[in-house]
């Protein structure tokens, strides 16, 4: 299907070029993966004057590590993460989550950023962002801003993106606990499908975790009351069975095309529990490895 | 307003002008008469529209053809310049397709995979090829015969 709507394409060089772009232009769309956006203007649901490809801006493309922050560009693909020794060394986790976005061929090409920036309740990346308590990284007409990554969505497709802005990256500061983390993510087959859940629970020496659900609510939830309940406790059967209960104070899954609501908090409470367990057992080199889903 | 693309194609390079809402997969199909990537879904989902760029796969449906300046696009038949590949092969000797409407996309995706994994075990395969749907065969033939090359 052709795109019927006229816009017209640039790709700057520099963030410098980009952001003087976007003060000229009222109505524009940033493309990186173009993986949801071209959808979304085939569609009709996105109407852009202009459409700006970052993939120019060399410095958006990059993963860096440095001192105990990890920075991760706007153009860095899911396929990008995985390959990445940085993030397979320091944030296995984070890979373990990319490779469950859509197939070989959307994660060539989607983006980390791209991924937060659609903002769709069943988000993989929100629930890590969450977890490991990002910053979202803009840059427009009032400057830099960082927001965190818990205040970054806002409603279905709604982020704090504000007009003019762009995001640049995120920004995830490496835990200085000795941690480990689990990803799990049920979805209707082992293929390529949106979340029906998702799960990031990070589990940290000194007993205390954090835990965020996605595709549960209207956004991805950081299940607080949880992590208070596990804090410095052994996480015994019966901890766990109280804990599960808890998971309906938590999030509010509705019934759609890929499950019914009932399902949704059934599994999520079975997630809970496998992904503490794992994610424990990962800490002292024992859980199942990085990759290997737990349901 | 058009603009000029530059880039290689199937080891030639190729200058032309496309506007800005044209999608890579209408371009190569009808402009440039490559008609191995198909349209199936024309949402990312299906996988018949599948190329490679600089040695990736990605959907065609979903990349604007203006984004593919100074790149290297590969379809199917620039793969199989030199005549069939010996995957294609263990495909026509595994009967790996009916209506051969995906074949196109999933003979990319799999060649991908056997590039970065010459090994692939069988659930690496089937994550491999999650993004290329088959109407025709159940997927058994396909997944055997990359395995039966891969040995």
């Amino acid at each position: 299907m052709a795109i019927t709507q006229e816009f017209v394409y640039l790709k700057p060089a520099s963030l410098k070029e980009t952001l003087a772009l976007l003060a000229q232009h009222d109505n524009f769309a940033i493309l990186a993966g173009g993986t949801d956006l071209i959808d979304m203007i085939k569609e009709g649901a996105v109407q852009p004057d202009v459409v700006v490809d970052i993939k120019g801006l060399a410095s958006l493309s990059e993963i860096r590590f440095k001192g105990s922050t990890l920075d991760i560009g706007a153009g860095v693909t899911f396929t990008d993460l995985i390959e990445s020794e940085i993030i397979k060394e320091k944030f296995p986790v984070i890979a373990e989550c990319a490779r469950t976005v859509g197939s070989l061929g959307i994660r060539n090409r989607a983006t980390l950023a791209g991924n937060i920036c659609s903002g769709v309740p069943c988000t993989d990346s929100g629930p890590v962002l969450c977890a490991y308590e990002a910053l979202v990284l803009t840059e427009g007409p009032k400057g830099a801003r960082k927001i965190k990554a818990e205040d970054w969505f806002i409603a279905p497709r709604k982020t704090a993106l504000e007009k003019g802005e762009i995001v640049v990256g995120v920004r995830i500061p490496y835990p200085k606990k000795r941690h480990s983390g689990c990803w799990v993510k049920l979805r209707r087959y082992g293929g390529q499908d949106l979340a029906q859940v998702n799960l990031l629970v990070l589990a940290f020496e000194d007993g205390t975790f954090r835990i965020s659900y996605g595709a549960v609510a209207p956004v991805p939830v950081r299940a607080k009351k949880i992590e208070r309940m596990l804090n410095g406790q052994k996480p015994t059967p019966d901890l766990l069975e109280k804990v599960t209960r808890l998971v309906e104070e938590e999030i509010k899954p509705i019934t759609d095309i890929r499950a019914t609501g009932e399902y949704r908090m059934h599994l999520a409470k079975v997630m809970l529990a496998r992904g503490v367990e794992a994610a424990m057992g990962r800490l002292d080199g024992k859980g199942p490895e990085y990759g290997k889903s737990v349901i | 307003m058009k603009r000029e693309i530059n880039f290689v194609l199937n080891g030639e390079r190729v200058s032309m002008e496309v506007r800005g809402n044209e999608i890579l997969l209408e371009v190569l199909r009808e402009k440039l008469g490559l008609k191995s990537p198909k349209c199936g879904c024309d949402k990312g989902d299906c996988g018949t529209c599948t190329v490679m760029i600089n040695g990736k796969t990605v959907r065609s449906c979903l990349v604007l053809a203006a984004e593919i300046d100074k790149c290297d696009v590969l379809t199917l038949e620039g793969l199989m310049q030199g005549g069939l590949t010996p995957l294609q092969k263990s495909f026509l000797e595994h009967n790996s397709f009916q209506c051969g409407f995906c074949t196109p996309g999933v003979i990319l995706s799999a060649t991908e995979l056997l590039r970065k994994n010459p090994r692939p075990d069988k659930t690496e395969i089937q994550e491999a090829l999650s993004g290329n749907l088959c109407r025709c065969t159940g997927y058994s033939p396909i997944i055997e015969a990359i395995r039966d090359f891969s040995k």
